[in-house]
């Protein structure tokens, strides 16, 4: 006989993010309820060689806000960025206006995963190579993945768990679905969880580019990110961070707290198949779905919307479609989903982020944003992906996917309060 | 060697990011204008670069006021 584990309740009461399609969780949530792509040639560096010349840039970041000027150059961009959804977090939480005790901090901590890290100032470092003596001691701490954790910890005193996960485009969701644990089993009773990347850079475009990963749709950037078209070529690489504040419902119910939505249910699997390509039906996936229903304690007709991983692959998109319907049999003809992916790109480890802040803010008003380009749907691909125009659901759960290399896979269920 | 003094300010000032108004021959990099021990290493590393030097790593310990940094400049470094 088992013993019955007791849980606590996590909810959601700070969204923050910087991506190609605003530069907070407002504008970005506007613009992807009307359809409006981020992304556009590349402008960091000579693309001339590269077979891929465009992604998603954060455009118009001023670091200013939220970083000292002094530590801004002892942290990637991918740290600023972190910083910056952090701070929006924080604010958005209300923590900027009341006072957390000592006590208070102790059980608060910080799970900012990265799927690369300081990718940019490791190119920069060994470009500009002078010998050990004139390597700078801010090298490693401004580049390694967990830093991004480390510096939003300092900033803001929080002594309770300080962690980070690095499971590429899983990243994020696995960061959110972790920390949301620590605070249902008792070890945290708050958390800024969330991912950040920026590896728009002439290693990270080739690196990806050279695995055919990439769309090379240059002449016409906003659309080159097409889930579920029968014409999309690759996914489109893009940069930025989603980080929320969770917290312990009852806590959070006690200051009054805004919430935008309970965190319900959290899978995890692995593919145990290839490095990066999927499952070859989407095994991985169904896996991860279920285990996050089971999770949750929900049975699949209860899900409303997916905000799936849908990275505009051909192969991808087909799979995840294919795991859909394994999983929700008769009622994949009624979900609705969408990629938002088709607008912001794909920020790998900050997708996760991002797209739990759309995913959240879908259950708590109702509305999806779409796929865009969705000009041919491909039959493969047969699932209402909400193509081309914002639609509505009508459920108390949706779900989000988060699929990386190495065959992990991430799934948060999202609860309406 | 007026020289010296303005461009160790001058360096001091951009690594750590203050006017260099804020800064005199006594401010201890620490103490007075709060480097940690990370930035008190690229601080010399930047002294190093600027005046052509290499200061080893026994005399760096020394170096830990604006004024160790353009005493052991002025006694180093090549015409």
């Amino acid at each position: 006989m088992s013993t019955p584990i007791h849980r606590r309740r996590v909810v959601i009461t700070g969204v923050g993010t910087v991506n190609p399609c605003g530069l907070d969780a407002t504008e970005t949530w506007d613009n992807l309820l009307a359809g409006r792509s981020g992304i556009g040639p590349i402008d960091r560096f000579d693309v001339s060689d590269f077979a891929c010349k465009i992604a998603g840039q954060v455009k118009g970041f001023n670091p200013d806000v939220c970083i000292d000027k002094k530590e801004q150059k002892k942290m990637d961009i991918f740290i600023h960025y972190a910083l910056g959804a952090a701070h929006e977090a924080w604010v958005d939480a209300g923590f900027d206006r009341v006072e957390l005790t000592k006590a208070e901090r102790e059980v608060f901590g910080t799970y900012i995963g990265s799927g690369i890290g300081g990718l940019s100032t490791i190119w920069d470092e060994a470009n500009g190579y002078r010998g050990p003596r004139r390597t700078s001691p801010f090298f490693i701490p401004s580049l390694i993945v967990n830093l991004a954790s480390g510096q939003a910890s300092i900033k803001y005193g929080l002594q309770g768990p300080n962690s980070a996960v690095a499971t590429a485009c899983a990243t994020g969701a696995h960061a959110i679905g972790d920390a949301a644990r620590l605070i249902a089993f008792g070890y945290a009773d708050r958390m800024m969880a969330g991912g950040s990347d920026s590896v728009i850079n002439q290693l990270g475009v080739g690196g990806f580019a050279a695995m055919r990963a990439l769309s090379t749709r240059n002449d016409e950037p906003q659309r080159a990110s097409r889930p579920f078209d029968v014409d999309r070529d690759g996914f489109v690489m893009s940069e930025g961070a989603g980080i929320v504040i969770l917290e312990e419902y009852e806590l959070a119910k006690a200051r009054g707290a805004k919430i935008y939505a309970e965190v319900a249910g959290y899978g995890m699997s692995g593919d145990a198949n290839h490095i990066t390509s999927p499952a070859p039906e989407g095994e991985g996936g169904q896996r991860v779905m279920r285990a996050a229903m089971k999770d949750a304690g929900i049975a699949p007709e209860q899900v409303g919307y997916i905000n799936m991983h849908g990275t505009s692959t051909p192969v991808g998109d087909k799979l995840e479609c294919m795991a859909i319907h394994r999983v929700f049999g008769d009622h994949a003809k009624r979900i609705k989903v969408s990629s938002t992916k088709s607008m912001h790109g794909h920020l790998l480890g900050a997708a996760g982020g991002l797209e739990t802040i759309v995913t959240a803010l879908a259950v708590k008003t109702g509305k999806i944003p779409p796929t865009i380009n969705v000009d041919n749907q491909d039959p493969e691909c047969d699932v209402d992906v909400t193509p081309n125009k914002a639609g509505t659901f009508d459920a108390e759960y949706a779900m989000n996917n988060g699929f990386g290399f190495g065959g992990t896979n991430a799934c948060l269920i999202l609860r309406k309060v | 060697m007026a020289d010296v003094r303005k461009k160790v300010i001058a360096i001091i000032a951009e690594q750590l990011a203050k006017p260099e108004d804020s800064i005199s021959e006594s401010s201890h990099f620490v103490d007075d204008l709060g480097a940690d021990s990370l930035d008190t290493v690229e601080i010399i590393m930047a002294i190093e670069e600027a005046f052509s030097l290499e200061i080893p790593e026994s005399e760096q310990e020394k170096i830990r006021t604006v004024g160790d940094a353009i005493a052991y400049i002025e006694k180093h470094a090549k015409a």
